[in-house]
């Protein structure tokens, strides 16, 4: 099976990216590749909280960044971590796009998600948001 | 980009080509050059042509590729002459830096409770992924913590106004404009203040190891075998939500300006543009928050040592920033000017006779403090005349990463770096052991050669090499 999501080298920090059939399925799973750095076991985290978010941009590039924006603020500012996402894009008017999403996760715990590093923001390095293959690839550098 | 050509010994030169404005200038061994990412001489290349910049584009001895700026990376702009400020030339962790305090101890006096003395910093200094501070401030405080830097935390009885002449500028930044912090930046600092985050920043006791100069390694209280405590972090999530806030806005505001930028991550706007006056007094909020981090966290493992070690006196070397934009006056062929200078993963290395340093510096130059690794050595050098006319005062900041973080967690396993370092004689207290694996000495640039070559080509001198005895990582 393909995988949804996963990690990509850069010198030194560490890129996330997300695949799936529509750009929104391949926000949500980059969504979790930013918190496969802050929580190994994905898998593991329990869907005790939902978080609401919204955004918009000009572009799907500016949209994902702003999308792992709103995701680090909340994780930062409400000691969460997520581990899935459903996500929802429109775009209302041509060049621009709404986006809508719920955050499902867990107040952090070190002691169970031993976490390695702490994302500071996401990156215009490496950042694309594209159909490669019959799939919709969304990535980019994230600074830890 | 293999046009960089060696004009003197270890200093290369790129000759302005395309859109470039100046040279680009790369200060580097042999073997460090071989070993430069090629996407740090594109980015050298790159920030040479921005409008505005003065004189060249620099790299420093311990470069890597970064955002938009290389991490290593200096450049001066003249706002007079259209030049710019760049959130990607000071980067996320805003005036992250380094902090160091003589003990006017011997290590070896610390026999079994060096064990105690770092249990009792790993619980006491916040660290690691969501760790809060011992400080909860309310937005009035906050206000004051942007508006203060380090003067505010003396205020609040951390440290003595005494120490504030051995922070950079004097422990206050002016010019900070809270009201240009948003308050999605504000809300992550609240309860961060004095933690020490997680990464590469830590808190480690240290012994002087070496001195390479006996007369300004005595100036600067330091003798062979002494112990000394050093913090590497930075602003915290206020830090990082101003850049990426204004990455975005200033990213923005370029195209308006008729910027053509060859990379994205460059996102800047002209100096005297209310963009960029926006950034500058966001950015220097950021820089008071990080100098007021870096006090909290000095007073909190003072504290600490008077509890296990009270004839151990903790007195403040110096605490030195290395994501920066500043204005300084600098001289430009013959003729001082006022510059703004971006140091991304650069330290400010001012010479003696400074106009901005304290009294006790004025004969030997301002202490230029670099973070090694965790199983090698840190430096303590000295700013010198000679970095005027090489980088405009700037020195390197660190190691430097050679390897990714994914590559250094395939090649080693945190719990056996965590023995064997312990074997060497490095207690390590983390917080994680894959964060440790990530931050494994193998995965840096030989550190030793950084401070060689910096001092070879002018750039500060070497004073003393330290190294850890333990470290606490986020």
């Amino acid at each position: 099976m393909d995988k949804d999501w996963e990690h990509f080298e850069h010198a030194a920090d560490v890129g996330v990216r997300g695949f799936g059939k529509t750009p929104a399925e391949a926000f949500a799973n980059a969504g979790r590749a930013l918190f496969a750095l802050v929580a190994e076991d994905l898998a593991a985290v329990k869907e005790s909280r939902e978080e609401k978010i919204a955004c918009r941009a000009d572009s799907l590039d500016e949209l994902f960044l702003a999308f792992l924006g709103e995701l680090i603020w909340l994780s930062d500012t409400r000691h969460f971590v997520f581990g899935r996402f459903e996500v929802a894009i429109k775009e209302p008017s041509p060049g621009t796009y709404e986006l809508t999403a719920s955050a499902f996760g867990e107040p952090y715990d070190p002691a169970h998600h031993a976490s390695t590093v702490e994302p500071k923001g996401a990156t215009y390095t490496a950042l694309k948001v594209t159909k490669e293959n019959e799939r919709w690839v969304a990535q980019c550098v994230v600074d830890v | 980009m293999t046009a960089f050509r060696e004009i003197e010994e270890n200093v290369w030169e790129l000759p302005p080509t395309g859109k470039m404005r100046v040279p680009g200038r790369v200060y580097a061994s042999k073997a460090l050059q071989e070993a430069l990412d090629e996407k740090v001489r594109e980015q050298v290349a790159n920030v040479a042509s921005l409008p505005g910049i003065v004189a060249a584009s620099y790299a420093m001895p311990d470069a890597h590729w970064g955002y938009g700026f290389p991490i290593g990376g200096v450049a001066a702009f003249d706002a007079d002459h259209g030049g710019i400020i760049s959130a990607g030339g000071v980067g996320f962790d805003i005036s992250c830096g380094v902090r160091s305090y003589t003990t006017g101890i011997q290590a070896q006096i610390l026999g079994q409770r060096l064990e105690q003395v770092a249990h009792d910093l790993y619980r006491t200094v916040p660290a690691g992924v969501g760790s809060r501070g011992a400080l909860k401030l309310s937005y009035d405080e906050l206000e004051q913590v942007m508006l203060g830097g380090a003067k505010w935390a003396v205020l609040k009885g951390y440290g003595t106004e005494s120490e504030l002449a051995r922070v950079e500028e004097h422990g206050c930044m002016r010019g900070a404009d809270p009201a240009k912090v948003s308050q999605r930046a504000k809300e992550r600092q609240l309860e961060e203040v004095g933690t020490l985050g997680s990464g590469n920043h830590y808190l480690e006791i240290q012994v002087v190891d070496k001195i390479y100069d006996a007369e300004t390694a005595k100036a600067f209280h330091l003798e062979e075998g002494e112990l000394l405590v050093t913090i590497h972090c930075g602003s915290r999530g206020m830090g990082h939500q101003i850049g990426t806030d204004y990455m975005r806005e200033l990213g923005k505001a370029g195209p308006r300006y008729g910027i053509d930028l060859p990379d994205r991550e460059l996102a800047c706007a002209p100096l005297k543009s209310p963009e960029g006056e926006n950034y500058l007094g966001a950015m220097r909020a950021g820089i008071n928050c990080a100098l007021a981090n870096r006090q909290v966290i000095g007073e909190l493992a003072r504290r600490v040592f008077a509890r296990h070690v009270p004839e151990a006196k903790l007195n403040l070397l110096y605490d030195v920033s290395h994501n920066t934009c500043k204005e300084e006056t600098h001289e430009v062929n013959g003729k001082k000017k006022k510059l703004f200078i971006h140091r991304k993963g650069a330290t400010r290395a001012f010479g003696p006779g400074h106009p901005e340093l304290p009294p006790e510096f004025q004969k030997t130059g301002q202490p230029v403090l670099i973070g090694g690794t965790m199983g090698t050595y840190s430096f303590v050098l000295v700013g010198t005349k000679e970095s005027e006319r090489r980088a405009f005062s700037s020195s390197c900041h660190g190691a430097g990463r050679k390897m990714s973080r994914m590559q250094a967690k395939k090649l080693w396993k945190g719990s056996a770096l965590i023995e064997d370092l312990g074997k060497q004689g490095v207690i390590i207290k983390a917080h994680t052991h894959a964060g440790a694996a990530e931050e494994a000495p193998g995965a840096y640039k030989d550190v030793e050669e950084v401070a060689r070559v910096a001092e070879v080509v002018g750039l500060s001198k070497r004073v003393a090499r330290v190294r850890p005895i333990a470290c606490v990582k986020g």
